[in-house]
Order: C-alpha cells, then structure tokens, then sequence
C-alpha cells in the first residue's frame, strides 16, 4: 500500500539549529592528515567516538583550502552529528573548524598537538570526548515531520541495469517526496555528459539553468585540459565497462533516470554547499563515489541513495547510504551490500511505483534507526575532494 | 513470459540482457518499457547480462539510440541480434 507522505513522520534528533539528524555520532575529526593519530587514539579509548581521518589539510590554498574547510565544518555540522571533538596540528586552523561547527550551536572543542605532544592531546581530548558520549546518549530521538527530511544520491558501479531498474526507482521515490517539500540533491557533474540538455531542461528558472550550464561547461574544460584519450575505463569505468555500459552518454542518460520525472531542479550548489530551501539541488561534484556522498554529508544531507548495478559497496561515517540494486546477479552474489532489491522490476514482477515504494519503506526505518548494510558491513569512506595541488 | 532484454523506448536501436547465459542462437523476448510491447529476436553471439543487443540493423558510422537519446557512434556495421559493445560503438564526446 502506498505510503501517505503528507501525514509522514520520522523519529529523529532535533538539533539547537533546528535540523533535524537520524543518527547520533560523537566524531573526532581531525584538520589535518598528521592529527589521525591522535584522532584515532581518541576513538580507541573512548566508546562510542568515531574517528574520521583522512589525507589533507596542510598547505592547501585558495578554492581548494576554502572547499576542505567547508567539507569539515559541514561534517561537524551535519544533524547526524551530536557533538564533535576536532584536533589539528596548531591552533589556528583548528580554532577555524570549532568555530564553523559551533555556529550549529552543538557541543565543540578543540585541541591541538604542538607543543603537547600526541600522548597529552589523545588524554585531554579523551576527557572531553567522554563527557560527549554521555550527552549524546541522553538525547532521545523525536518525532518529526518529513519535511525535516534531506536526502541525497549518487549512484555508482552503475551498470545497464542501473539505467533500467534502481536508478528510476530512486527518480519515483525523488518524484513522491519532492511535492512534500523534502530536500533532495543529486551531482556528479561530468556524469551527464550527454544527458546535460536534458538536465537544462529541467531547471526551474532561466537563472537556474544559466548557472547549470556554466558549471557543467567548467567541469569539460577540466576533462579536456587534462585529457589524454577518450577517458574509457575512467568514464564509464571498468566495472561500468564490465557491466555493458558503453558510452559516457549511455552511462549519463541512465544517472539521470536518478532525478524522476516530475522534479523541477531548483537550484546550482557548489561542493559541499548546504542548500537554502527544500527542492532538488544539483552540486556540482565529482562522480566518484566516497567524494560525491562526502560532499553531500558536508552539505547537511542525513539519508542516502545509492543506486548500483556492478555492486559498489561504498558507505560514509555519518552518513546512512541506503543501497538499490536490480542486476540479478549484483543482488545474488553481493547480497549482504544490498538494502533495496529491485531486481524484479527486470523480471515485470515489481511496477516502478512499487519499487519506489520499497525504497521510501527502507528510508523511513533507516531515518527511524535501523542500520543500512554499509554501517553493519563498517564502511566509513571518507574521501575530501582536492581541486588541484598544495603549495 | 521470462524477459530475456528490455527496451528502453520504441525507437531505441538497443536493448539491454537481463538475464545470465544468452547464447548465439537463441531465441529472445524483449519487453519495451515505454511503451509496454513485447518483441523477439535471434542472438547472433553469446552476450553477458547487462550487455547489449542491436535491434536494428545499424550501419558504420550510425548513431545508436537508447532512452530516445543519443548514446554514441558505432564503428563497424552491427546487424540486427548482433552483440553491441565497446568493440562497434564510440563515444562522441571526449
């Protein structure tokens, strides 16, 4: 039976600013690739922290420091976070990414390793992180109306049977909640390549799709600067290559079955951008996996859509990344990895409606609580998008 | 009725095995979704799940279609039932 979404709820945590998050993590986020260690040092001897450590952070400049500062705060600030301890290396820059995530109004501090030493860090960072971990697990999950909802998608191992199968079934679910004034994104700017007019004519205002066009047209000049074939085996990928896909406009007609039918695009976001209104945003983004949901992470979306067709086994550390699947063989031999079989859409055994169905049945659970097979499975991918070299 | 390949839309020049061990020879049912019709075709070669099958004949240098769009170029003559792949069909972009 199809579900009533105007009278939809979910339980989730309210936060001081008023987002709402579906899940409760306490993180130790560290600035820099240096501070893992002592990131991770936390999350060892303190239960229920998570560490996220990553790559970068250090001489980068410009658009590219601008973004990685951006992706952290966004991080600390997304609604499935409930407290955030981060460490860096210094002071300054540390300070930088306490003060965006405080602007949430979410407990927040600070700690730096020079001068102290990794051993006096990991200790008094340790004491603040366990004063967290009793906040966070005095909180109690709240009803809340759909509307509270953001959702986000990126789809990736895609096959012919992403085109065909999960990927609509992700375009019905996007068309039923997009009148309830949910919040939706998709991305993954060169994947549309040959499918971008059809994107364009989406656009709700000339504005919109002015905007559009000119971040799609930046993302090719990249592609043909630095070019040295067809991009075959890059875009479309191995495994997309594997799994039929032959051209990046097959690939991109098929991404775009992502976005429904009805859904206007409301608005261009630049990476890790938070949305200002509900609707359907488009970021501008890489189409590799861990980045594209990072990024969406970082721009405040708490449930994901994954659609695969190959059986990319992807998920984030905050967050939940619910996977689609309709190649038979995907969802026979990588069942643990899927969460939405839809396989049977292929089969005419499942109508698109109800295969939309059974997705928006798996996204109110997993707003509700239940894990996605990626948090069981312990997939924690978090992957900062680089614009170009450090200094 | 087991569905060997679907169909996108009418006019598309391809369509997509869903099922595992399609063999030369075969006989096929394809199910255009669109515009919910039902087809048969003899496979010319073995072609794997997810991959594709002409369903017209298509002459070198044709733009192949699929979703009612335009998916790329082919590089050799394809034939009706023939298997249609990186191997015969270009990207135009890039």
């Amino acid at each position: 039976m199809a579900t009533d979404l105007s009278k939809a709820t979910f339980r989730g945590y309210r936060r001081a600013n008023g987002r709402v998050g579906v899940r409760n993590h306490v993180i130790i986020l560290p600035v820099d690739d240096i501070s893992n260690a002592a990131a991770e040092g936390v999350a060892r001897n303190v239960m229920g922290t998570m560490a996220l450590p990553h790559p970068y952070g250090r001489l980068q400049f410009g658009a590219d420091l601008d973004l990685h500062f951006r992706t952290l705060i966004g991080t600390g600030a997304n609604p499935n976070v409930a407290a955030v301890v981060v460490i860096g290396i210094e002071p300054g820059w540390t300070k930088r990414v306490v003060d965006g995530i405080a602007a949430t109004g979410k407990p927040v501090e600070g700690f730096w390793i020079e001068h102290n030493g990794d051993t006096a860090t990991v200790m008094n960072a340790a004491r603040k992180a366990k004063e967290f971990v009793h906040y966070a697990t005095s909180l109690e999950r709240v009803e809340c109306p759909l509307t509270d909802l953001w959702v986000s998608t990126k789809c990736g191992e895609s096959d012919t049977t992403s085109g065909c199968g999960a990927n609509p079934t992700v375009g019905v679910a996007f068309d039923k909640l997009y009148p309830h004034g949910v919040t939706l994104v998709f991305g993954e700017t060169t994947e549309l390549t040959g499918g971008e007019h059809l994107v364009a004519a989406r656009c709700r205002t000339p504005e919109v799709r002015e905007k559009f066009k000119m971040v799609f047209d930046r993302y090719q000049e990249v592609v043909n600067r630095h070019r040295t074939d067809d991009l075959f085996e890059s875009q479309p990928t191995k495994g997309n290559i594997a799994g039929g896909l032959t051209t990046i406009e097959e690939k991109a007609l098929g991404n775009i079955q992502k976005i429904g039918r009805q859904c206007k695009v409301d608005g261009v976001l630049d990476k890790a951008e938070a949305p200002t209104g509900p609707g359907l945003w488009f970021m501008d983004s890489s189409s590799a996996a861990a980045e594209m949901v990072t990024l969406c992470a970082a721009a405040g979306f708490v449930v994901h859509f994954f659609p695969t067709g190959q059986g990319n086994v992807i998920g984030n550390p905050i967050l939940p990344v619910i996977k689609l699947g309709a190649n038979p063989k995907t969802v026979r031999t990588m069942a643990e990895h899927i969460d939405v079989d839809v396989s049977g859409l292929l089969r005419r055994e499942l109508t698109p409606d109800e295969a939309g169905e059974k997705l928006l049945e798996c996204m109110f659970a997993t707003a509700n609580g239940r894990w996605t097979a990626a948090e069981v499975l312990g997939h924690r991918e978090f992957v900062l998008t680089r614009l170009y070299e450090s200094a | 009725m087991t569905i060997h390949f679907v169909v996108h839309e009418e006019g598309d020049s391809v369509g997509v095995v869903v099922v595992e061990g399609v063999k030369a020879g075969d006989t096929l049912t394809g199910w255009i979704m669109e515009q919910d019709k039902t087809l048969a075709m003899k496979a010319l070669n073995d072609i794997p799940i997810g991959h594709k099958l002409a369903i017209r004949d298509l002459k070198n240098g044709d733009t192949v279609i699929k979703y009612g769009a335009d998916i790329g170029r082919t590089v050799a003559p394809i034939r009706t039932g023939e298997y249609l792949h990186v191997h015969n069909v270009k990207t135009k972009r890039w």
